[in-house]
């Protein structure tokens, strides 16, 4: 029977979905770039949609909800997936207040006027059923495949506004999007970048050889140089794996000694970060903000003998104030980090910060 | 004074004019003087050469022929001068010597003003007699110290041209042709040329940003280039320039101490030649050591001090002294030198900082410091209880040892690489670190990464204290990390990873460059501490301490 075939189908999706996530992740295993994860969440809560059972949207959204909920606490770093299941939760809000009549903007105001006089629009409960909303939904989220797979073609789009020629520019460790963005920059202007290879995985190693095969003069330093080189450097541009409620960065370690070392230079530190990369997380969250990795990257078990006497911490991420970074690249444009909270609101609804 | 006045006469000619033909007034104005019994020793010779060289320089700034042909003119001056004055010159070993001198000194710009060098020349001629021989061992030593003993010089006089180092001028080629001859030139008496020092070659593509400096590969170390047996070099120093280039011997505090050692052997093995003041005779016998050391791996400041020490020791022996008690009393010398400036300064800097050190610290050390060691094995012998956090980076990793030596002794410790620093600090209570050298604006010269700890512990408000002996204070000045600095061999950087080298081929890839900084400078605002033997005092204080010691010796 065609219906619990494509059940089944489907739970055999999501769980290969969920053991790719455990599997994955960002710094030791199989690199799988943020934007690739993004899609798949997408597309994988698009066949949700098309092929779970549900009658009205509250139901979808439960359904969702409970999906993603698996998904994120299967890897719980990577918050893409989390970022991707939001969107598609306010897609369906809004899809539903349209077939309802009303306008998204009314609902989404939170005057004084509101609170005081309106009761039942916040109690919503979307229990209605309207019958195109499932067609709706699904094309919506076409929509938000198609803004994801433009994602780096848009930011590439705004290289050469922001370099000019004969520049030094220091980045750190590997980015897809900044090695895009200083390829398209390069087609027309000459430049010098400097990459901090980012021990101990070294993935600057890897960005350099790309770079330098796109004919751009690339120097490799040890992470140890990064505050020597650094009065030479004109532009400090990197990339990062989630940016912050506050407009701070969750990024590689070693971007807040960068960070810093460009702060004491006053030289502008921007940062290239797609809309997906967006996280209403706070850095507050001390046990789910940082990740470790095998000690034996840093401190490799041929040192046996001092190895049971010694605490060895291989971090993986770093945090990075607001206050620290100059701008935000991303494919809607460049933002000042204080406006990065705005953005957020559009993207998101305030009850879908908890999934 | 009617020689005196000629002089003065000829000098002013001389400015106002070029100097093609100045090598044949040189000669008469020296025939001149020899004629009118005033008794020109070699040392006033090679002064007024130096003069008129400089003099040249100030109206000829950029030419470099005028250099080079001035250059090829004392050389043909000297000999022809040197032939007619058997009597003044013992051996044709002297020859060398003073044409060696004019030589690394040609690509200075000189700067004195006309005015200032008559005076400079009455002081002059009247202090000869008494320090002729210290004079000597001081303008005899090029390269790094140059700049160092011409400022110390200086002190009660209007300052002199300071020289700059060969080795920050790689991209001179005159500056690189003119090491090449000075090698050629630095060997021992009665040796034909083909026994001379060699010239190590740079490796690998240069990043642009420091294409003033030399960078070497560890695979290819100077010593293959030496004929077998090298009567030239001292085999001790042979094997001490071997274990520099090679890593063997790390560190400035090992690198002094082991300079030392092989002095102190080559003292040992040393015989004055006949007709030779030991005085004079080792220290030209020290030359080319050192320029083959310093091809090996570039001399730190502390290594120059202690060979300055050195030699003003040699000099200072009367000539009277007898060989066998003259080599006693330099032993003795370098000996209480290690004593004194490193073993007993060690043990007060640890007494000083153990105040310091409180119950229940945390302690960030970077790398491997021997001082930074030592202050903490004293610590924990008085009991203090503290924990120590080891920050290590690549490609030297050098704080792996430091973490041996730390867990051997009992010290619980915690490692981290470079990157993962802002993660550690907010636990840290206090950052002790080691220092390279101190420069005389109060910058801290030190392993590359030292300036990036002491930012991001500046940032965390952690304080930050340097442990520094005085013989590592220098009169150099420097502002950034790119002006004098070394290059370490490019290949270290390479990394196996998942079975994938990323940069194996990088010398294939012509827009691709490999930067292995050894040294960074850290500026003065982010210290707040440095703890010698003569005290804590804070970082702007060490030009004083500098002009102490002078004042003392």
């Amino acid at each position: 029977m065609p219906g619990p075939d494509k059940e089944t189908d489907l739970t055999e999706r999501v769980e290969a979905f969920l053991s790719d996530l455990k599997r994955g992740g960002s710094g030791a295993g199989p690199l799988r770039g943020s934007a690739e994860t993004a899609r798949e969440t997408t597309a994988l809560l698009r066949k949700i949609t098309a092929q779970a059972r549900w009658s009205s949207a509250g139901d979808l959204m439960e359904i969702i909800r409970k999906e993603g909920r698996r998904m994120t606490a299967a890897q719980p770093s990577e918050t893409t997936v989390g970022n991707m299941i939001r969107r598609v939760l306010k897609i369906i809000r809004e899809e539903y207040a349209r077939s309802r009549g009303s306008s998204e903007e009314a609902d989404q105001q939170e005057s004084l006027h509101k609170l005081l006089t309106s009761g039942g629009l916040s109690e919503e409960n979307f229990r209605q059923h309207f019958a195109p909303l499932k067609a709706n939904v699904i094309e919506a989220i076409n929509e938000l495949l198609t803004e994801l797979e433009g994602t780096t073609d848009n930011i590439s789009m705004q290289a050469l506004e922001h370099i000019h020629s004969n520049e030094v520019i220091m980045t750190i460790g590997r980015s897809r999007t900044v090695e895009a963005f200083l390829r398209d920059a390069a087609r027309k202007r000459k430049f010098h970048v400097i990459v901090a290879e980012c021990a101990p995985f070294c993935q600057g190693h890897e960005m350099a050889t790309n770079l330098s095969k796109a004919g751009i003069e690339t120097t490799v330093i040890a992470d140890a140089a990064i505050f020597a080189v650094m009065s030479r450097v004109n532009k400090v541009i990197i990339g990062t794996q989630t940016v912050l409620a506050n407009g701070g960065l969750r990024a590689v370690n070693g971007t807040h000694t960068l960070a810093l070392a460009a702060k004491h230079h006053s030289t502008p530190l921007i940062v290239c970060a797609p809309m997906f990369k967006l996280s209403p997380q706070f850095p507050n969250e001390e046990d789910t903000f940082h990740k470790f990795v095998s000690p034996h990257e840093v401190l490799p078990f041929t040192e046996g003998e001092i190895l049971s006497k010694v605490n060895v911490h291989c971090p993986v991420f770093d945090y990075v104030p607001p206050e620290l970074i100059t701008l935000f690249i991303s494919n809607i444009g460049g933002h000042a980090p204080s406006y990065i909270y705005r953005l957020m609101s559009e993207l998101y609804h305030p009850e879908d910060h908890e999934l | 004074m009617l020689l005196q006045q000629q002089r003065k006469r000829s000098r002013i000619v001389k400015m106002a004019d070029s100097g093609v033909t100045d090598g044949n007034e040189k000669k008469g104005d020296i025939e001149r003087a020899k004629n009118e019994g005033k008794e020109l020793t070699k040392e006033e010779k090679q002064r007024l050469r130096k003069e008129k060289k400089q003099q040249k320089k100030s109206k000829e700034k950029k030419d470099d022929k005028a250099i080079q042909e001035s250059g090829k003119e004392t050389k043909g001056d000297s000999s022809a001068v040197s032939a007619p004055q058997p009597s003044t010159q013992s051996t044709a070993q002297k020859v060398p010597a003073p044409v060696s001198v004019p030589a690394p000194e040609a690509p200075t710009p000189a700067e004195k003003p006309p005015k200032s060098k008559a005076e400079l020349k009455a002081e002059r001629r009247a202090r000869q007699e008494a320090e002729r021989a210290s004079k000597q061992s001081k303008k005899g030593d090029p390269g790094p110290q140059g700049a160092v003993s011409k400022s110390k010089a200086a002190t009660n006089e209007l300052q002199p041209v300071k020289r700059l180092p060969e080795h920050i001028q790689v991209d001179n080629p005159d500056v690189l042709k003119k090491l090449a001859k000075k090698l050629e030139r630095q060997q021992t008496p009665g040796q034909n040329s083909a026994k001379k020092i060699p010239l190590r070659l740079d490796y690998g593509y240069k990043v642009s940003l420091f294409s003033h400096l030399h960078q070497y590969s560890r695979k290819a170390p100077l010593t293959q280039q030496l004929s077998i047996p090298s009567t030239v070099i001292h085999p001790a120093i042979v094997r001490l320039g071997l274990q520099y280039s090679q890593g063997i011997v790390a560190g400035s505090n090992a690198r002094s101490i082991a300079l030392l050692h092989a002095f102190k052997q080559v003292i040992r093995d040393y015989t004055t030649p006949p007709n030779e003041e030991l005085s004079r005779d080792l220290v030209n016998r020290l030359k080319p050591y050192i320029s083959f050391l310093n091809q090996c791996r570039p001399l730190s400041a502390s290594m120059g001090n202690a060979i300055k020490y050195v030699k003003k020791e040699i000099s200072n022996i009367p000539s009277q002294c007898k060989e066998e008690e003259a080599k006693r009393k330099l032993l003795f010398c370098i000996e209480w030198y290690i004593k004194e400036k490193i073993i007993l300064a060690a043990k007060a800097i640890a007494e000083s900082s153990i105040e310091k050190i409180s119950d229940g610290d945390v302690i960030l050390i970077y790398g491997c410091s021997s001082l930074v060691n030592h202050i903490l094995c004293e610590a924990l012998e008085k009991n203090r209880k503290f924990r120590v956090i080891v920050v290590d980076s690549r490609p030297r990793l050098e704080g792996r040892e430091a973490l041996r030596r730390l867990v051997q002794r009992g010290i619980s410790c915690t490692y981290v690489l470079i990157s993962a620093v802002s993660y550690i600090l907010p636990e840290v209570s206090k950052v002790f670190l080691g220092a390279h050298a101190l420069l005389a604006n109060g910058y801290v010269m030190s392993r590359v990464g030292t300036s990036q700890i002491a930012l991001v512990a500046k940032a965390f408000n952690v304080p930050v204290l340097v442990c520094c002996e005085t013989y590592k204070f220098c009169e150099r000045v420097q502002t950034d990390s790119f002006v004098s600095n070394e290059l370490d061999d490019p290949d270290d950087l390479i990394v196996t990873r998942n079975g994938q080298t990323h940069l194996e081929h990088w010398q294939q890839e012509p827009p691709l460059g490999l930067l292995n900084l050894v040294y960074d400078v850290t500026p003065p605002d982010f210290v707040d501490l440095v703890i010698t033997e003569l005290g804590m005092i804070p970082c702007t204080s060490v030009p004083v301490v500098l002009r102490v010691k002078n004042v003392d010796q």
